[in-house]
């Protein structure tokens, strides 16, 4: 557990997850003067958008006829500046609790926390986590030799390194790792890789120098005990072999979990968080949910619902965070207090 | 109408009708088959919605499409016959289809 000894930040809002609906909350809340922080586990915004979607069409954003996942997250963007959202990439909400004061107190797995008066859950499909390969007992190794992550590239100087996958992170860390171990093998089940053809030249001519083993299969078995793995078997158009390796690094991609979500004593509905239509509210007062995450009769999961979910949730976290104001209705195009805060006047 | 089969791990069979122009993944969550998840919906952009195409299928059906290998890689037990069925287009030409529903999706 890291040792974090800063204070928790206290803000307004934590919105937990930095995709479009997400992003579109910090407008809405900006509007009202509600400053917000967002956590995610990615290290961008975008959420889906941009980590699975970056170059596809969408075509049903409202007034876009055709927009990809990254142009609507850069255009969101572009929206919220001029609120100054604090972002906390690379950080998964552990656990989220109720104070006496009635405040919410939040802990992420890096160890930041955060004192918060409303907490927006815009969650979507779940957090990011790296895919786990259908591997009997792999979890057993995960952590000591199966690693979804480098963190410190010493750790594995002088180790049999098996690297799995095709794309840019198994390239970057062949490339990377290959000076440091004792041998290293990378394995991609056909002969065509994702990643930057740079980087796919160079791990041909490490190849071709014999510093690291090309193997085209896939994995089908581990052998080790007590968290130490020793070998991986593997099925290749040359039959069965057996890799020797203390540390194995796959890539596949990553998958989206419900996670901690799961875990707040929230009323839970098929994974998703039931909420009332007027405000998105959940079953505790001050936390809600917006966007794929929640679930109502006649839910869709679009989008434009998201930040429909955002612009209601708003009003009532005013009167959480205000509650000695009235809020007056305004619109943007005819209020210059508003405008005002949007920068346009 | 088009006829599909799905063959599930444990031998189970289950016929369903498909109008040209949805895609295989389409038919498949239509009428309820298990085990195919496609959880991006169709965009090939995720790999759970694999499947074996039966050999006598694969020259109809066709060869995946780069896009589509590359998500492939990201499938679990991916095999000479595999294809991500959100990218194969019902068609007339493909009535009697026979599939097989990998164990897991990932």
């Amino acid at each position: 557990m890291p040792l974090d000894t800063a204070p928790p930040i206290e803000t307004d809002v934590v919105i937990i997850g930095a995709g479009p609906v997400g992003l579109f909350a910090v407008f809405e809340l900006g509007l009202v003067d509600i400053k917000c922080h967002l956590i995610d586990i990615l290290s961008k915004p975008g959420g889906q958008c941009s980590e699975l979607y970056p170059e596809k069409p969408i075509y049903d954003i409202p007034a876009l006829p055709i927009v990809t996942g990254q142009e609507l997250t850069d255009r969101l963007l572009e929206q919220i500046k001029p609120f100054g959202p604090t972002f906390h990439f690379g950080e998964r909400v552990d656990s989220l609790k109720r104070r006496e004061d009635g405040r919410f107190d939040l802990a992420t797995d890096a160890g930041t926390t955060f004192t918060a008066k409303v907490v927006v859950i815009a969650a979507g499909g779940g957090s990011f986590t790296p895919k786990r390969p259908p591997l009997e007992g792999i979890e057993a190794f995960e952590g000591t030799s199966v690693h979804y992550a480098v963190r410190k590239m010493e750790t594995f100087r002088g180790k049999d390194i098996l690297i799995v996958g095709g794309g840019d992170s198994a390239l970057d860390w062949t490339l990377n790792l290959a000076p440091l171990a004792k041998s290293l093998t990378l394995l991609h089940r056909r002969d065509e890789f994702r990643g930057a053809p740079a980087s796919v030249a160079h791990m041909r001519s490490l190849v071709a120098e014999g510093k690291v083993r090309l193997e085209i299969g896939q994995m089908t078995g581990l052998h080790g005990a007590g968290g130490q793995l020793e070998a991986v078997d593997i099925k290749t158009k040359d039959g069965d072999k057996r890799v020797v390796c203390n540390a194995l690094l796959p890539f596949f991609g990553l998958t989206m979990k419900l996670g901690p979500v799961a875990d707040w004593g929230l009323n839970l509905h098929e994974n998703l968080v039931p909420v009332d239509t007027e405000k998105f509210e959940t079953s505790e007062k001050g936390i809600f949910a917006i966007g794929d995450i929640n679930t109502y009769p006649g839910k869709l999961k679009l989008i434009l619902s998201g930040f429909h979910e955002a612009a209601l949730m708003a009003q009532q976290a005013h009167r959480y965070i205000y509650p000695d104001k009235k809020l007056m209705f305004q619109y943007t195009t005819s209020s210059s207090s508003l405008q005002k805060k949007l920068g346009v006047k | 109408m088009v006829s599909i089969k799905f063959i599930q791990p444990d031998g189970s069979e289950q016929v369903v009708q498909a109008e040209p122009g949805v895609t295989v993944m389409e038919a498949a969550k239509m009428n309820l088959v298990p085990g195919i998840e496609a959880e991006c919906g169709g965009a090939c952009a995720c790999a759970t919605c694999h499947v074996y195409v039966d050999d006598a299928w694969r020259e109809k059906t066709g060869k995946p499409s780069e896009m589509e290998e590359d998500m492939l890689d990201f499938a679990f037990d991916v095999r000479e016959a595999s294809r991500l069925s959100c990218q194969i287009k019902v068609t007339a030409a493909l009535d009697g289809l026979v599939l097989r529903v990998p164990a897991k999706q990932f």
